[in-house]
C-alpha cells in the first residue's frame, strides 16, 4: 500500500518542518526543499519578501479582507473559524497584514503560465531597440548628424534581425514560423506584429546596407552602387522610422491581450513603458556613438523616454492593487527597481556630462541596461501572477461580489453549518 | 459583412458569426457534477479516441486526482476535492464527535512540494507549498501560521496515523475509529475545454491553425500550429497548453471527427453515470435548469450552474458545468472574461503611445540648441 515514491518523504519533511517552525514565522521558509522547481522557489521568495514587508500589501487587498475574512471564517465553523476570529480580534501578536483569502484547488495555478521563455522578454528589448534606433537615425538623416544616423542604423539592423532569431527560437515549432505569414488578424496582436516586423525589417535592412556607400570605391559597376545606395538607404530609413513606432508599442498589447493578470489589467500602461524604454534605449545608443556635439537630441530623447518608463512602471506598480503585487515582490520586483535606478543615473549622467565622452558612453550603457531590466521585470511579473491562483481568485471573486452588492442579490454562497 | 457588434464580447451565436450558413445548431457538454462518481472513464475514453499520449505515472498524493490540470495530454481532468468541510446547509455528519486536522489538508501541502510535473513541460507548474497550505483546513491564508502556532495541531499530525502519500481505502473514520473522523466531503467533477462563444485562444491565434467549427466548437489544427504558444497564455480557464517534444498546442476538439459522423463524443459515450451530457447547447441549458430545480428541491441548496449563461464574460461556455461550491474550489476562475473584450481599448494606448514616441522623437531633434 506505501507507495516507495517520494511524495510521503517530501510530505513528511514538510510536516517535520511546520512543526519545527515557530509561530512568529513569516511564510515559507528559506530551506524550502531544493527540489521545488523554478517556479515554486520564485514564488517562495515572493512570500518571504511579502512577509517582510507587510505595508506592501496593496489597499485594496486590505479593503476586501473583511469581507472574505468574514465570509471563510464563518464558513470554515469549529475550531479553525474561533481561532482566526480571535486572531482577527486583535490579541496583539498578530501584527502581520495577513493575505487577501481565497479557495484554490489545493493552491494549483488555474491559469498555464506563458510558455514564453527568456528570449520573449529578450525580443521586448531587441525589438524596442531597433525602433529607437530607427528614429534616431530618421532623425540623424534628417538633420545632418552623420554619426547618429551610422550609429542607429547598423544598431536596428543587428537588433531587428536578434528579435527574428529570438522569436523563431522561441516557437515550439521553429520550422513553421512562416505559417504566421498564413493570416492578417488584427484581434491577434501576435499577427499584426508579425505584419509590422515583415514591414520593418527589410527596411531596416537596406538602410543599413546604405551606409556601406562609404567605403566603397569612386569608380566602376561598385562606385555606381555607391553613388545609388545613400538616396535609397534615405527611403529606407524613413520608412524604418515610419514603423518603428508601431514596432515598439505593439508588444505591449501583446502582452496585454492574454488572461495574465497583471499584464491585462495593465493594459494602458504597458504600451507606454515599452514606447519609453525604447526610445531611451535608442538614445542609449546615440550617447555611446556620437561624439558630444551629435547626441544634444540623443539627450532629449533619454529625458523624454525615462519620463514615459517611469511614469509608467510607477502605475503599474502602484494602480493594480493586489495585481500591482507581482510587479514589486521578488525578482521581478528587483529587476524593475534596478531598471529605474540605471534609468535615473543614465538621464543624470547624459544630462549633468554632456561635454565628456567617456560620461556620455557611460550614460548610453546605463540606459541599455535599464531597458533590458525593465523589460524582463515586465515579462516575469507577469509570469509569476499567472502562477499563483491568488492572482487569478481574489480579484475575480471581488468582481462577483460587487456586481451582487449592486444588484442587490443574496449570496449564493452555502449558509455556514450550525455546529 | 459587417462584423457582429458582439463579435469580441457579449451574447452572440458562434458558428454563423464565423461565416457558416446554414450552420447545425450550436453543440456542447453539460457537466452535472452532482452524479459523477470520479471513476475517470471520460479520462481514459477521451486518450483512447483521440490517440492522446499518457502522461505518465503520477501520484500526486493530494487525492484521488492523480492527473493534476488540463493539460495536451490530458483534455478531460476529473477533480476530487477532499475536505473537512460538510457540504453546504447540511449538519456535519460527525458534529459533535473528536474531529481530527483533516488527511487531505495535510496532503495538500505534501502535494505542493513535489517536484515532479503532471503531465506536460511546460505543464502545470505544481503550487507552492504556501499556497497549498492556504487552502488546507478550510482556507485561511496563512496557514503555515495557524498551523504552526498551534503545536497540539502540529503535534497531533505528527502522531496521527502515517501518510502514505495516497488517500486510505477505508471511508474516513472507519479505520482508525471514531477519535480520528473527519466532517470530510468529496466532490468531483470532470473539467474540459469550454468551447467558450468568445474563444480568447482562438482570437489571439497569429496562424489560424485554432478555428470554429460549424457546431461552435474550438478546434486545433495540428498541421498549422507553430507552436507560438499564444492562446496558452490567453485562455482565461488554464485549458489548452503546449506539449512537451512536439512544442504544439493542443486540447478538447469535442470530437470534431465523431461529431461530424453524428456521433456522440467519446467521454459523454463512455460516461456511466451520465454525469457527461452532450447534445445541443440550447436543449442542455433547459435541462441544466431543470436539475438545478429539482436539486434545490430535494435540499441541495448549494447546486449552481458554471459557464451556461451567454451574458457572462465569455458569451457563455460550449460546456458548462453543475457545480456544488464556489467555481475556485474546482479549479475553476469564479469570473473569467475574454481577454480581447479590452482589446479596442488596448489598441488605442498602443496608437497613443506611438504617436507620443514619434512627436517626442520630433521634439528632441528639432528643440534644442546643441
Amino acid at each position: 500500500m506505501t507507495p516507495p515514491g517520494p511524495v510521503g518523504d517530501r510530505f513528511r519533511r514538510f510536516r517535520e518542518r511546520l512543526a519545527a517552525e515557530g509561530d512568529d514565522r513569516p511564510q515559507v521558509s528559506d530551506d524550502r526543499p531544493s527540489a521545488t522547481s523554478g517556479a515554486a522557489a520564485t514564488s517562495g521568495e515572493e512570500f518571504a519578501s511579502g512577509g517582510d514587508h507587510p505595508s506592501d500589501r496593496g489597499t485594496a487587498a486590505s479593503s476586501r479582507r473583511g469581507d472574505l475574512t468574514a465570509r471563510r471564517s464563518t464558513e470554515a465553523g469549529g475550531r479553525q473559524g474561533r481561532r482566526r476570529r480571535r486572531r482577527g480580534g486583535g490579541g496583539g501578536e498578530e501584527l502581520r497584514v495577513p493575505e487577501a483569502e481565497f479557495t484554490s484547488y489545493y493552491g494549483r495555478p488555474i491559469l498555464k503560465g506563458p510558455v514564453w521563455k527568456w528570449d520573449i522578454a529578450a525580443y521586448l528589448f531587441t525589438g524596442g531597440l531597433a525602433a529607437g534606433s530607427s528614429l534616431l537615425a530618421a532623425g540623424g538623416q534628417l538633420t545632418g548628424r552623420p554619426a547618429l544616423r551610422r550609429a542607429g542604423r547598423v544598431t536596428a539592423l543587428a537588433a531587428v534581425s536578434a528579435s527574428a532569431v529570438f522569436l523563431v527560437k522561441d516557437l515550439g515549432r521553429p520550422a513553421r514560423f512562416h505559417h504566421m505569414l498564413r493570416v492578417a488578424k488584427p484581434t491577434s496582436p501576435m499577427s499584426m506584429g508579425t505584419w509590422i516586423l515583415t514591414a520593418y525589417g527589410p527596411a531596416a535592412g537596406v538602410a543599413a546596407i546604405a551606409e556601406a556607400a562609404g567605403v566603397l570605391p569612386r569608380h566602376g559597376l561598385l562606385g555606381l552602387a555607391g553613388r545609388a545606395l545613400p538616396p535609397i538607404g534615405h527611403v529606407a530609413g524613413l520608412l524604418a522610422a515610419g514603423t518603428a513606432p508601431a514596432l515598439a508599442t505593439y508588444t505591449g498589447v501583446l502582452l496585454a491581450d492574454t488572461a495574465v493578470p497583471s499584464w491585462h489589467e495593465a493594459y494602458p500602461e504597458l504600451p507606454v513603458i515599452f514606447a519609453g524604454s525604447a526610445l531611451a534605449s535608442g538614445a542609449g545608443v546615440g550617447l555611446l556613438a556620437a561624439p558630444p556635439a551629435q547626441a544634444g537630441p540623443a539627450r532629449r530623447m533619454a529625458v523624454a523616454g525615462a519620463a514615459l518608463e517611469l511614469y509608467g512602471a510607477h502605475r503599474v506598480e502602484t494602480r493594480l492593487g493586489l495585481l500591482s503585487e507581482p510587479y514589486r515582490l521578488g525578482r521581478p520586483g528587483r529587476l524593475l527597481r534596478a531598471g529605474r535606478l540605471l534609468t535615473a543615473g543614465g538621464v543624470a549622467g547624459a544630462l549633468l556630462g554632456r561635454r565628456s565622452r567617456v560620461v556620455g558612453a557611460l550614460s548610453g550603457t546605463a540606459l541599455l541596461a535599464a531597458s533590458v531590466l525593465t523589460r524582463f521585470g515586465i515579462f516575469y511579473g507577469g509570469v509569476a501572477s499567472a502562477r499563483d491562483p491568488r492572482y487569478t481568485v481574489v480579484p475575480q471573486r471581488e468582481r462577483v461580489e460587487a456586481r451582487r452588492i449592486g444588484m442587490d442579490l443574496p449570496s449564493d454562497r452555502a449558509v455556514p453549518p450550525t455546529v | 459583412m459587417l462584423p457582429d457588434p458582439n463579435s469580441l464580447y457579449g451574447p452572440l451565436d458562434p458558428a454563423p458569426d464565423a461565416g457558416y450558413e446554414n450552420a447545425p445548431p450550436r453543440m456542447g457538454f453539460f457537466t452535472d457534477t452532482s452524479v459523477c462518481i470520479g471513476c475517470k472513464a471520460c479520462e481514459v475514453a477521451c486518450k483512447e479516441w483521440n490517440g492522446v499520449p499518457e502522461s505518465g505515472l503520477d501520484l500526486l498524493g493530494m487525492s484521488y486526482d492523480n492527473t493534476g490540470a488540463l493539460t495536451a495530454n490530458s483534455w478531460r481532468h476529473v477533480a476530487f476535492i477532499e475536505q473537512p468541510r460538510p457540504a453546504g446547509h447540511r449538519t456535519p455528519p460527525f458534529a459533535g464527535t473528536p474531529t481530527d486536522g483533516s488527511v487531505s489538508a495535510a496532503s495538500a501541502a505534501g502535494a505542493a512540494g513535489t517536484s515532479e510535473r503532471t503531465g506536460t513541460d511546460p505543464g502545470v507548474p505544481t503550487g507552492t507549498p504556501s499556497a497549498a497550505a492556504r487552502m488546507a483546513g478550510g482556507g485561511p491564508a496563512d496557514v503555515l501560521g495557524p498551523i504552526a502556532a498551534d503545536p497540539t495541531a502540529a503535534g497531533r499530525g505528527a502522531a496521527g496515523p502515517q501518510f502514505l502519500g495516497m488517500p486510505g481505502a477505508q471511508p474516513p473514520g472507519r479505520g482508525t475509529g471514531v477519535e480520528e473522523r473527519t466532517d470530510f466531503r468529496w466532490l468531483m467533477m470532470s473539467d474540459v475545454c469550454k468551447h467558450c462563444t468568445h474563444a480568447a485562444c482562438l482570437d489571439v491565434c497569429p496562424t489560424g491553425s485554432l478555428f470554429r467549427t460549424e457546431f461552435g466548437t474550438v478546434v486545433v489544427q495540428e498541421d498549422i500550429c507553430n507552436g507560438c504558444g499564444y492562446c496558452i497564455s490567453a485562455c482565461p480557464y488554464g485549458v489548452i497548453d503546449q506539449r512537451k517534444d512536439d512544442g504544439r498546442a493542443w486540447k478538447c476538439t469535442l470530437c470534431y471527427d465523431r461529431l461530424g459522423a453524428g456521433m456522440t463524443p467519446a467521454c459523454a459515450q463512455a460516461c456511466p453515470t451520465e454525469s457527461i451530457q452532450y447534445g445541443p447547447l440550447d436543449e442542455l441549458r433547459e435541462r441544466a435548469a431543470a436539475r438545478v430545480a429539482t436539486l434545490h428541491e430535494r435540499g441541495v441548496p448549494e447546486a449552481r450552474l458554471y459557464g451556461h449563461d451567454p451574458n457572462d464574460g465569455v458569451g457563455g461556455d460550449g460546456a458548462f458545468f453543475l457545480l456544488l461550491d464556489e467555481p475556485e474550489v474546482y479549479g475553476l476562475p469564479p469570473d473569467p472574461v475574454v481577454t480581447t473584450r479590452d482589446l479596442p481599448k488596448m489598441w488605442k494606448r498602443a496608437g497613443l503611445a506611438a504617436l507620443a514616441m514619434a512627436a517626442a522623437t520630433v521634439a528632441a531633434f528639432v528643440g534644442g540648441s546643441s
